[in-house]
């Protein structure tokens, strides 16, 4: 990256330290009111993204709490229904399968709650790792301008043609192969929060560049050159703070479709392996017994899946009218 | 524009052989492959395999062997793993069938989805509109690995309407399922994307022109704002075809169509790099095609776009 004009005399010692995190409001007490504090406001105003919230609360609790409660765990098996899951393997409260069992006799509560933990533990690291690279990239690509933010982009431009479902595909057999790799504890995991993120952050780069461009003329980004602060310190102290509202309006639309994308690799069979399982792998379980008449395989997960991307995706709308000025 | 069209293809080219040659090293460093098998085989016989898929020769050798065979001849090589199809055959096999019903879902999502978007954008706020947004936001949160399972539950095992899958020579009670399944996810996005950009274009001031001079409606939306608003639209058709050939992988395995997918999760849970590299490779040469056709259409039919 090359160094903007900095007077040399001001290189020594950088003043404007603080991040400009939001412009303050007055309101009518003569107190302040910061963009966040209004956004909060907004955002619980908004009926549907607070149920959503909740509910997405309450699914989180249970994943977390569930597996504790259960007389069941997710990975034995219960013998006395094995050979008649369709009628022993019912959900009911007596037998303690809650939501009943899978075809091979394993409580599906556990299961469930297991997978949701997975499935929603993917979510997030996955946004997290798509964000983290996506803002530093676009950020730094837009701050460096000229020929380094083209060559940048044009990578962008060019990697975001490529079908990645199918290269995630083939590192993921890679590692599963791999027995070195296995001997590390977790690698498939790894492979697949790693794998999903790093090929996620192309939009996130995108919007903070653009971004970015429109950040770095304005004043306080003048200041910071003239007290001679570093251009990769103005980058993190200075332009990806004041990129973090639409960052996390993007963050959380991203968290469901990296649930999706996992539930994809998993329903091939190709993602999480047994015992350990996520909504993508309980829902291919449960999509193979379909004409066996135990629907409740297929029902519960679905039911948890499509509840919770319903509530991802409800929050990131609640938090971008929220957040976004241009709708106001 | 012939310009930028060239361009785009020159680099186009280095893109395939990065591809190409990671997905070679890939496979190369992956253990396992056709000289692996349970029992020890004699060193005279590994030799012999290895003779055969050209393992014994030098990596960059293979590299340039690999590439010029896909390049001038379009042969992918042996399977790893089947002794009977090469990976052209699987191709040839499978291509067409996702072919068929990757083009007709891709037909329903424009079809459905730009006139559903027209119409709830242009009757903004009445029943029509909500039915519109909320079977896109529906739809949002069921992929194709969600849909199928549910339309076989409706149509297979409540109403026995249709068959649960199979190909049967393309039939089309075989398609119909696959067809929905495959294209309802971006025939919502579409019509996402359409209500959005009409409702646009139809604050604009040339359309207000066109209302005040006493146009009929039907007139204004055909003739003015539709070509318009069209434009996003146009940009995600590429993405739509890379997301149509990725859920042909979800279609072919929950249905047994038999295309193209179905090869590629069969030989990714059986190891046979090969096949995943043939197939890999042939679909980001399609997809890079395809984006493309997309961005010179795109900047044909807007002439604002200058390269």
């Amino acid at each position: 990256m090359r160094a903007p004009k900095m007077h040399p005399a001001a290189a020594a010692e950088p003043f404007v330290e603080a991040a400009e995190t939001g412009v303050l409001v007055a309101d009518e007490e003569g107190g302040g009111r910061s963009l966040w504090q209004d956004a909060r406001r907004r955002f619980f105003q908004n009926k549907v993204a607070v149920a959503s919230l909740v509910w997405l609360a309450i699914v989180a609790a249970m994943a977390l709490i569930g597996p504790l409660v259960a007389p069941w765990d997710y990975e034995s098996v219960d013998w006395s229904v094995l050979g008649n899951i369709r009628e022993a393997g019912r959900p009911s409260i007596e037998s303690g399968h809650w939501f009943g069992t899978d075809e091979l006799g394993r409580d599906l509560f556990a299961r469930t709650m297991q997978g949701t933990q997975i499935s929603l533990m993917v979510g997030i690291v996955g946004a997290l790792a798509a964000v983290v690279i996506g803002t530093l990239y676009g950020a730094i690509s837009g701050y460096a301008g000229g020929r380094v933010d083209g060559f940048m982009m044009r990578l962008v431009d060019i990697l975001v043609s490529i079908p990645y479902m199918f290269v995630l595909i083939l590192l993921l057999v890679v590692v599963q192969a791999s027995a070195f790799l296995q001997s590390i504890p977790g690698i498939q995991f790894i492979a697949l929060f790693v794998g999903i993120g790093a090929i996620s952050w192309f939009d996130m780069a995108r919007i903070a560049r653009g971004q970015t461009l429109s950040l770095k003329n304005r004043e306080f980004v003048e200041a910071a050159i003239a007290t001679g602060v570093r251009p990769f310190r103005i980058v993190t102290r200075h332009i990806v703070p004041n990129l973090m509202g639409i960052v996390v309006v993007y963050a959380t639309l991203l968290v469901p479709n990296m649930i999706i994308f996992e539930s994809f690799v998993s329903f091939l069979g190709l993602g999480v392996q047994e015992p350990a399982t996520s909504w993508g792998a309980l829902l291919n379980d449960g999509a193979e017994t379909l004409t066996r008449g135990t629907l409740w395989q297929i029902g519960f997960p679905l039911f948890f899946f499509v509840t919770t991307l319903f509530a991802f995706f409800f929050i990131g709308d609640g938090l971008r009218d929220a957040l976004d000025p241009k709708d106001r | 524009m012939l310009v930028y069209s060239i361009k785009r293809i020159l680099v186009a080219i280095p893109v395939l052989l990065i591809l190409v040659i990671v997905s070679y090293l890939v496979m190369v460093l992956a253990p396992g492959g056709p000289t692996s098998s349970e029992r020890t085989l004699p060193a005279a016989v590994i030799a012999n395999i290895e003779a055969r898929y050209g393992l014994d020769q030098p990596l960059w050798k293979q590299i340039y062997d690999y590439v010029e065979n896909v390049v001038l001849r379009f042969d992918f090589g042996p399977s790893f793993l089947r002794r009977d199809l090469s990976v052209n055959d699987m191709i040839a096999q499978g291509f067409p069938v996702t072919l068929t019903y990757g083009a007709l879902s891709f037909v329903l999502a424009v079809a459905v989805g730009v006139p559903l978007g027209v119409v709830a954008a242009v009757r903004q706020n009445t029943w029509l509109d909500y039915l519109a947004v909320g079977f896109s936001v529906g739809a949002q949160v069921l992929p194709n690995f969600v849909m199928a399972p549910i339309l076989v539950v409706i149509f297979t095992v409540w109403l026995g309407w249709l068959p649960a899958g199979g190909w049967n020579g393309g039939a089309p009670e075989n398609l119909v399922l696959p067809v929905i399944a495959l294209g309802t996810s971006f025939m919502a996005s579409i019509a996402r994307l359409t209500r959005s950009s009409m409702l646009e274009t139809m604050n604009s001031g040339f359309i207000r022109t066109a209302r005040a001079k006493g146009m009929p409606m039907r007139k204004v939306v055909l003739r003015h704002a539709l070509k318009p608003a069209m434009l996003p639209v146009i940009s995600y058709l590429g993405p739509t075809f890379v997301g149509m050939i990725t859920g042909s992988v979800v279609i072919d395995y929950f249905f047994s169509t038999g295309g193209i997918g179905g090869f590629l999760v069969n030989a990714a849970l059986n190891r046979d790099y090969s096949t995943m590299m043939g197939i890999t490779i042939l679909i980001g040469a399609l997809t890079i095609l395809f984006n493309l056709l997309v961005d010179l259409t795109y900047a044909w039919i807007d002439p604002r776009i200058r390269y």
